[in-house]
């Protein structure tokens, strides 16, 4: 299990890699990525922070959280920060398990746990050149 | 005593920074360094009752400050 907050471009190759095992018989993947329009105004693209030792915490708790529900799933989670562009990758999360559903099952918790607890904020700029903070409800 | 307070985001915005000391009494509890907070020029336009992580983890309200402690006020996530 590894959970890191990450300044580079996500290398989805390596993470499968680094959970793959002759026991495991699935393995699914999540990318997260940014998307060109956000509640109707055009995004030029995303800057990510985060309070990087809690969330590297907080995402390893979650990946431990997902490997006691699901049995024997092996999960790996990075998230970028930095000025990403649209398309770019913010998170990946890769989950390999002797079956599928549960390699499934996991992903989702891992990704839906990780939005709602994880200290990262995304500092969304605009094609008209406006910005505004994610979920803060206040423009910027 | 003295605390770390860490600011991030949108809230580093508001106070024009992201951390500052505080000095502290014993006893003083997550929602005494709110309250203390809000008159900080910026701490005006605070949440009701912002999330706060002490040394890292979720804290609550009634959490007591120990010397030396790194306190986060935590601004709505929004990773992914």
């Amino acid at each position: 299990m590894r959970a890191s907050i990450v300044e580079r471009p996500l290398d989805v190759t390596a993470l499968i890699a680094e959970v793959a095992a002759e026991s495991n018989g699935a393995t699914a993947v999540f990318i997260g990525t940014v998307r060109a329009s956000n509640q109707g105004r055009d995004v030029d693209g995303i800057e990510y922070t985060a309070y990087r030792e809690m969330a590297e915490k907080e995402m390893l708790s979650i990946l431990l959280e997902a490997s006691q529900r699901f049995e024997g799933v092996h999960a790996v989670l990075e998230h970028r920060v930095g000025r990403l562009s649209v398309g770019d990758a913010s998170i990946g999360v890769v989950v390999a398990a002797p079956h599928r559903i549960e390699a499934m099952d996991a992903v989702r918790q891992i990704v839906d746990e990780t939005k709602s607890r994880a200290p990262i904020w995304k500092l969304e700029h605009y094609s008209d050149g406006g910005r505004e903070w994610v979920g803060s409800g206040t423009s910027a | 005593m003295t605390v770390v307070v860490r600011l991030f985001a949108s809230y580093a915005e508001r106070f024009g920074r992201d951390r500052l000391d505080m000095s502290i009494r014993a006893g003083t509890t997550v929602a005494d360094v709110v309250a203390l907070l809000r008159l900080v020029p910026g701490g005006s336009s605070l949440p009701r009752i912002p999330l706060v992580a002490v040394n890292s983890s979720y804290a609550s309200d009634t959490t007591v400050i120990h010397h030396g402690d790194e306190i986060a006020l935590i601004p709505p996530v929004a990773g992914g």
